[in-house]
């Protein structure tokens, strides 16, 4: 398509400098024309319809919606028990993910920068779990937890950590445990992966200098490695924070909210809202809660992170 | 020595926990049925069959939605890549004003919470006749992969030195046909690796495959397989075949460009 235009233009190209000089304006936006305009249309038009919609009365099935309703939806979800209990969820499960993900890919790619015979054998099956989609992840986990076919609640039993096997994903007390360790089984390797690419980038004789002077394992560790890759943790949690609290596959697939609502985050509680009962007003509502609590979490991490690089110069 | 040893254990310990749930994945599935409940705990059946995956294929609606998935995710790919083949192309060789402004708005996309934009999404595409048809799902599917597909083809052609296309470019070539006849074929490897990255990530959508899919005919593999699950009587020998089935291309894929992506990550952590 871009093709023709080019055609055209060239062979005027030395004769006219005006024309030349707006099609050299004009050529790249040529190539990145269709995507702006599948971006736009798919992804910034929808966001600016979805805060509307969280000031409108939206539901599918109802001819008769679609009003503005000003804040109504918001004084609604003040007194929405389900949400607030929703909220408490949404940080534990955001919480421990994200802390056990960071924590075990961080020693993961520390073990994998350690060279060693059969190393690139083993970074593909341990990144594998990337690549499995994440109801499979989900419904995975869900059949091990399972005391009829899976084995996990027999070894627990066996190791003394339940009374009988049972099924943690029916129990309300522990339920969340179970997309937890679906999610830190899935998302290892993605810190993993970054964590790796930034040991990688240490320049070795710092390591070196550092081991001439004395200085132990640990010591090159807390002086060497973690300032070096401070930066790269701080921009991958608030990423990954971002991503797992909007993330709802994993729980939709293993518990769908239950027992008793104690696996609902509000991801899983928005899509209910618009999946279940079709209510895409309130649903786009605490959507946009959600995203005010995420950019405000956002703000304070780059905060932070601006802070502390101030104060290392 | 002690160390080394203590080092070794350690991966073989992340390695058992990685691929231990996909192996009893497997492990079920060519368990008979007579032995599920009996064998439940063994680590591997006495007998295996592989009537679950025979019965899956011969009497189960998983081929058409293997194959809906394959006709999404395949398309899906294809469109995303040759958008973003453009557009990294347009980042990578061309200096102009608003490119800049052009790559925060992609990377501003990332950070959408992708819950707020399901209805609305649904709303537009509606009206359109877009709901319930596949070819709504590849519109989705490609805007939402294309960001992340553009800085993945920016990383490969910002390692194609720029020489090639400007001696073509003296000899009279204009530029789309420079970068159609030498870039191209000099960034295929990141073309696969764009191409692997996006199928896997299409294979996996589950939301708006949920949201956008009514009807059984033309629902996706997550769907068709969550559809099997929340049915009455469950067995699990059969879901587990098509667990397994519906595995094989996307680790296919990753296994292919494992390198290549990492290495595209590695060029975009430099970046940015």
């Amino acid at each position: 398509m871009s093709d023709s235009v080019l055609h055209h233009v060239a062979p005027d190209r030395y004769r006219r400098p005006l024309r030349q000089r707006v099609a050299s304006v004009i050529e790249p936006w040529l190539y990145c024309a269709p995507v702006l305009v599948i971006i736009v249309a798919v992804m910034f038009v929808p966001l600016v319809l979805g805060v509307s919609y969280a000031f409108r009365d939206i539901q599918l099935l109802n001819p008769f919606s679609g009003g503005f309703v000003g804040l109504d939806h918001f004084r609604a979800l003040g007194q929405d028990d389900a949400f607030f209990r929703a909220l408490r969820n949404t940080l534990w499960w955001t919480g421990a993910s994200v802390f056990l993900q960071l924590g075990f890919g961080l020693i993961l790619a520390l073990l994998l920068n350690v060279p060693f015979a059969g190393r690139g054998l083993a970074q593909a099956l341990v990144f594998l779990p990337w690549a499995v989609p994440t109801f499979l992840a989900g419904l995975n986990w869900a059949w091990l937890f399972n005391p009829v076919i899976g084995p996990l609640p027999h070894w627990m039993t066996a190791l003394g950590l339940m009374d009988e096997p049972s099924n943690i994903l029916a129990d309300p007390s522990i339920a969340m445990w179970g997309p937890i360790i679906a999610a830190v089984w899935w998302g290892i390797p993605f810190f993993a992966i970054t964590l790796l690419a930034a040991l990688q980038s240490i320049p070795k004789d710092l390591y070196e200098a550092a081991s001439i002077d004395g200085a132990s394992p640990w010591q090159q560790f807390r002086s060497i490695t973690l300032p070096f890759l401070a930066p790269v943790i701080a921009i991958t949690v608030l990423l990954r924070t971002v991503w797992v609290a909007n993330f709802a596959d994993l729980i939709i697939v293993m518990t769908n909210g239950g027992p008793a609502d104690r696996t609902q985050t509000v991801a899983s509680y928005i899509f209910t809202q618009a999946f279940k009962r079709l209510d895409f007003g309130y649903a786009s509502a605490v959507a946009l809660v959600l995203l005010a609590l995420l950019l405000a979490y956002s703000m304070v991490i780059l905060v932070l992170r601006q802070r502390l690089s101030d104060r290392d110069k | 020595m002690l160390k080394t040893i203590a080092h070794r254990v350690a991966i073989l310990c992340f390695i058992a926990f990685s691929l231990f749930p996909l192996f009893w994945l497997l492990k079920v599935s060519v368990t008979p049925n007579d032995l599920l409940y009996s064998e439940g705990v063994r680590l591997w059946p006495s007998r295996v069959t592989l009537d679950h995956f025979s019965f899956v294929l011969a009497n189960s609606e998983f081929p058409r939605f293997f194959g809906n998935s394959l006709i999404v995710s395949g398309t899906t790919a294809v469109c995303t890549t040759i958008l973003a083949a453009l557009m990294g192309y347009a980042l990578s060789r061309f200096r102009f004003r608003g490119k800049l402004w052009l790559a925060g708005l992609l990377l501003v996309t990332q950070m959408f919470p992708l819950v707020m934009l399901v209805a609305p999404i649904f709303k537009i595409l509606a009206p359109l006749g877009l709901t319930n048809s596949l070819a709504g799902l590849i519109v989705v599917y490609t805007a939402f992969n294309v960001p992340f597909a553009s800085f993945l083809m920016q990383g490969f052609f910002d390692g194609i030195p720029p020489d090639l296309e400007e001696a073509a470019m003296i000899d009279g070539a204009d530029r789309f046909t420079a970068f159609r006849q030498i870039i191209l074929p000099l960034g295929l490897p990141g073309i696969a690796a764009t191409l692997g990255f996006v199928f896997t990530a299409a294979w996996s959508e589950m939301i708006f495959a949920l949201m956008l899919i009514s009807g059984n005919d033309k629902a996706t593999f997550p769907v068709g397989l969550l559809s099997f699950v929340s049915k009455f009587s469950v067995d699990y020998g059969q879901m587990m075949a098509a667990g397994v089935l519906a595995l094989i291309p996307a680790c296919l894929f990753f296994l292919m460009i494992q390198r290549y992506l990492v290495q595209g990550m590695t060029a975009g952590a430099v970046k940015g």
